[in-house]
C-alpha cells in the first residue's frame, strides 16, 4: 500500500509534462482526458491510500523513493511521508482539484490555450501534493515554490491583458517576500539542527530549545513569515484580490481551496516550534484575528463577485490562523478542509454566472438569476449559509463555532480574539448575503446566454453536499458529539482543552454566534431586499462614503505599499537608468572607440601619406635617438 | 688616383638619398616612384661603399651586392604589380589607387 505513495504525486507531474511537451499536438477531448484524468487517477490512489490509512491507523506510511543529494552531510531524499494532517489535504487537494478540472473542462473549452491551462493545472496540483507529502523541509519548500510558479502562471493565464500580467508579478513579488523569510528560516533550522527532516526537526526541538527560547521565536517568526505570504494574511495580503485576474477554476483551486492554505498547513506542520514559542503563536492569533476582520469589511464594499469572495477568502484564511494561534490546531484544519468545500462551490458557480453573463463580473449587472439558473442558485445559496455559518444545517457553523468557542475558552485564547472573531462573523454573513441578494434576486440587467450544461452543475451539485454534511464528522459535545476529525488528528496534533468555568455555558455561546449569524443575514435581507431605500440614505453621510471609499481599497494598503516600497523603487531605478556603476566600463569602450576612429582615418589608401608617415616616424626616431 | 674625401662622398650619398626622398613624396606616377626608391637604394649603397673604403673592410661591398639583389627583385615585383595597376585603373596615377583604404 506505502509504495503506492509516490504515484499521487507522480501522475499528475506526468499529465503535466505530456501537455507541455505534445499538448498542442493532441485534440481536446485528449487533452481533457489527460487534465482531467491523471488528477482523478491520483484521487483514486488517494481513496485507496486514505481507506487503508483510516483501517489500519499507522503512525504514518513513509515511501523513500530516491535520494536527492548528498552535500557535507547534508542529504535530503524525495520522501514521502503521509500522517493523518497529510491525509486531510491530499483528500482535499485531489477530490476537490479533480471536481475543479472536471468543471474546467467545460468552461475553459473556448479557449484556444486549452492544454497550456491544463498543463499548468496539473503541474499545481503535482506540486502541491508534494508539498503536503514532503517528509523533509527542502521538498516542501521545491513544491512551495512550484505551487508559487503555477500561482503566477495562471494569474497570467489571459497575458494578453497587461492587467493580468501586472496582478500575476505582484503575486509572485509579494508572495516571495514571505518565501525569503521563510528560506532565512530554513537555514536556521538547518544550522541548529544539522537536518531538514521534519519529524526529527520536531523531535530535537523541545530538547534543543526551552519554551519561550529567542531562537525558536525567531525562527517560529520566519516560517510565519511564509505562511503569511503564500495564506495572503496580513500584511502581506494585498495579492490575493488581485489574483482573481485569472481564469475562476484556478481562482477557485489555487487561490481558494488550496494553495493559499499551504501557511495553514506549513504552522500545523511545525507546530512544535509555535508551542515552543507562545509570543509567536500569540502573533498568528493576532494576525488572524486582524486579518479577517479588515478582510471583512473591505468584503463588504466590493462590487465584483470575485472580489468579495477573495476578500472573504483571506477573511476565512483568518479565522484558521486564529485556530493555530489559539492552539486549536484540529479546529484550524477543519475549517480548511469545510472552507475548501464551501468555497470551491462559491468560485465555481461564481464561474458559472461569469460564463452565462459573457464575462460580466460587475454584480450591480446581475439580478434575477435565480429563475435563470436555479442549479447555480441552489448550489451558491448553500455554499453562501455555508460561508455564512447558518446554524443546524451548514457544515460552515461547526468548523467556524469550534474556532470561536476555543478562542475564548481555550488556553491561550482571550476575550479580544473571540469578539474579533464574532464581529468576523457577522461581518461574514453580511457580505455573503449582500452577495446573494444582488446577484439572485431583483430583476435581472443582463441576458444569460450559456446555460450551464452538466460538466457544471455536476461539480456543484457534488461540493454543494459536501459543504452541507461534510461538518457532521465533527460535532459539539453538547450537540451529537462525534469527533471522528479530531480523533484523526489526534495522534498527529496535540488536543486542546477548554477551560472548565465556561464549558457548562458552551450552549450559550453556540447561540450566541447562531443568532448573529442570522443577524446578518437579516442586515443583508434588510438593506438589500427588504427596504433597499435604506442604501442611498446611507450614502449621502459623508462618513459612510469615505468609509466605503477605505474599504473598498483594501484599507489603503496597495497606496501604502505603493509610497513605502514601489516608488521609491521605481525613483532610483530610474535614477539609475544610464547605470552608474556600469559607465566606466562603456567609458573604456567609448575611448577604444575614439582611438579606432582616429587611427582609420589614417588609412586613407594614399601612398604619398603613408611615406610621409614613414618618414616623419624615422625622422622622430633619430631625433630621439640623437638627443638621448 | 685621385682620392675623394669621405666626408664629400657621404655628403653625395645624402644628397642623392633627399633627392629619392623628396621625389618619392612629391610624384604622383608610379613609375617615378619607383625610380625614386631607386636612386634612395643607391644612396644607401654608396654610404655603404665609402664605410667600406674608410675602415679598409670588404663587408661595405659585400652589403652593396646585397643591396642590389634585393634591388633587382623589388623592381620585378614592383613592375609586376604596376602593370596591374595599370590594367585595373588605366592609369599610372597612385592617388588613384586608393579605393582598399580603411
Amino acid at each position: 500500500m506505502e509504495d503506492l505513495l509516490w504515484l499521487i504525486p507522480a501522475l499528475p507531474f506526468l499529465g503535466a509534462t505530456l501537455l507541455i511537451l505534445f499538448g498542442s499536438r493532441f485534440s481536446r477531448g485528449a487533452v481533457a482526458l489527460i487534465g482531467a484524468g491523471s488528477v482523478g487517477v491520483s484521487a483514486l490512489i488517494t481513496l485507496l491510500l486514505g481507506i487503508g490509512f483510516l483501517a489500519d491507523r499507522p503512525a504514518f506510511y513513509h515511501q523513500e523513493v530516491w535520494q536527492w543529494f548528498n552535500v557535507a552531510g547534508f542529504n535530503p531524499s524525495v520522501a514521502f511521508h503521509l500522517d493523518a494532517l497529510s491525509v486531510v489535504f491530499l483528500f482535499v487537494i485531489t477530490f476537490v482539484g479533480f471536481l475543479i478540472h472536471l468543471y474546467s473542462t467545460a468552461y475553459m473549452a473556448a479557449d484556444e490555450d486549452f492544454s497550456r491551462f491544463f498543463a499548468c493545472m496539473n503541474l499545481f496540483v503535482g506540486s502541491m501534493l508534494v508539498l503536503v507529502m514532503a517528509d523533509n523541509l527542502l521538498l516542501l519548500y521545491l513544491g512551495w515554490e512550484g505551487v508559487g510558479l503555477c500561482s503566477y502562471l495562471l494569474i497570467g493565464f489571459w497575458y494578453n491583458e497587461p492587467a493580468n500580467g501586472y496582478a500575476a508579478r505582484k503575486a509572485f513579488i509579494i508572495t516571495r517576500v514571505g518565501d525569503t523569510a521563510m528560506a532565512i528560516g530554513l537555514f536556521m533550522l538547518f544550522q541548529s539542527f544539522g537536518t531538514l527532516n521534519i519529524q526529527s526537526i520536531l523531535a530535537e526541538a523541545p530538547q534543543a530549545w526551552p519554551i519561550g527560547s529567542e531562537m525558536a521565536l525567531l525562527v517560529a517568526l520566519l516560517l510565519l513569515g511564509g505562511a503569511v505570504g503564500k495564506s495572503g494574511q496580513l500584511p502581506l495580503q494585498t495579492w490575493l484580490p488581485d489574483a482573481m485576474a485569472g481564469p475562476t477554476p484556478v481562482s477557485a483551486l489555487i487561490h481558494a481551496a488550496t494553495m493559499v492554505t499551504a501557511g495553514v498547513y506549513l504552522i500545523t506542520r511545525m507546530y512544535v516550534l509555535f508551542e515552543l514559542a507562545p509570543a509567536a503563536q500569540l502573533t498568528v492569533a493576532t494576525i488572524g484575528a486582524v486579518t479577517l476582520l479588515i478582510a471583512g469589511f473591505s468584503a463588504l464594499t466590493q462590487y465584483d463577485l470575485k472580489r468579495v469572495l477573495a476578500y472573504s477568502t483571506i477573511s476565512q484564511i483568518g479565522y484558521m490562523f486564529l485556530a493555530l494561534g489559539v492552539g486549536a490546531w484540529s479546529a484550524g484544519i477543519f475549517h480548511f478542509m469545510i472552507h475548501a468545500f464551501f468555497k470551491a462551490l462559491l468560485f465555481l458557480c461564481a464561474g458559472a454566472i461569469i460564463l452565462a453573463l459573457h464575462h460580466e463580473q460587475d454584480m450591480r449587472r446581475m439580478g434575477g438569476l435565480r429563475q435563470r439558473m436555479p442549479v447555480v442558485f441552489w448550489t451558491f445559496l448553500i455554499g453562501a449559509a455555508s460561508l455564512a455559518a447558518l446554524p443546524i444545517i451548514t457544515a460552515g457553523f461547526y468548523s467556524k463555532d469550534q474556532i470561536l468557542w476555543y478562542a475564548l475558552a481555550g488556553e491561550n485564547g482571550n476575550i479580544w480574539l473571540y469578539m474579533a472573531g464574532l464581529a468576523g462573523a457577522f461581518i461574514t454573513s453580511v457580505y455573503t448575503f449582500r452577495m446573494v441578494f444582488i446577484t439572485f434576486y431583483g430583476e435581472s440587467k443582463t441576458h444569460v446566454s450559456h446555460p450551464p450544461g452538466r460538466l457544471i452543475t455536476v461539480p456543484l451539485i457534488m461540493l454543494a453536499v459536501l459543504s452541507l454534511v461534510g461538518g457532521f464528522i465533527e460535532l459539539p459535545h453538547n450537540f451529537g458529539h462525534i469527533t471522528l476529525f479530531s480523533d484523526l488528528l489526534a495522534p498527529v496534533l496535540p488536543g486542546i482543552r477548554a477551560s472548565e468555568a465556561l464549558a457548562e455555558n458552551e450552549w450559550m455561546f453556540q447561540l450566541l454566534a447562531a443568532v448573529v449569524s442570522l443577524g446578518g443575514v437579516y442586515i443583508a435581507y434588510l438593506f438589500y431586499l427588504k427596504s433597499p431605500s435604506l442604501l442611498p440614505s446611507l450614502k449621502r453621510s459623508n462618513t459612510a462614503m469615505a468609509l466605503h471609499r477605505f474599504w473598498h481599497a483594501g484599507w489603503g494598503f496597495d497606496a501604502l505599499y505603493d509610497t513605502l516600497f514601489v516608488r521609491p523603487y521605481v525613483y532610483l531605478a530610474n535614477l539609475n537608468k544610464r547605470d552608474i556603476i556600469d559607465s566606466f566600463y562603456t567609458g573604456l569602450a567609448r575611448t577604444a572607440e575614439g582611438f579606432h576612429v582616429m587611427f582609420s582615418d589614417t588609412q586613407n589608401g594614399v601612398l604619398r601619406n603613408y611615406v610621409m608617415g614613414m618618414v616623419v616616424g624615422a625622422i622622430m626616431i633619430l631625433t630621439i635617438s640623437l638627443l638621448l | 688616383m685621385s682620392t675623394v674625401s669621405m666626408e664629400a662622398a657621404l655628403l653625395l650619398a645624402g644628397i642623392l638619398f633627399m633627392l629619392g626622398l623628396i621625389s618619392v613624396l612629391i610624384r604622383r606616377n608610379i613609375i617615378f616612384m619607383l625610380v625614386s626608391v631607386e636612386i634612395m637604394l643607391n644612396a644607401a649603397g654608396l654610404a655603404f661603399i665609402v664605410a667600406g673604403t674608410r675602415w679598409v673592410q670588404p663587408d661595405g661591398q659585400i652589403m652593396f651586392i646585397f643591396i642590389l639583389t634585393m634591388a633587382a627583385a623589388e623592381v620585378s615585383v614592383g613592375l609586376a604589380l604596376i602593370l596591374q595597376i595599370y590594367h585595373q585603373l588605366k592609369t599610372l596615377d597612385s592617388d588613384a589607387a586608393n579605393i582598399m583604404k580603411g
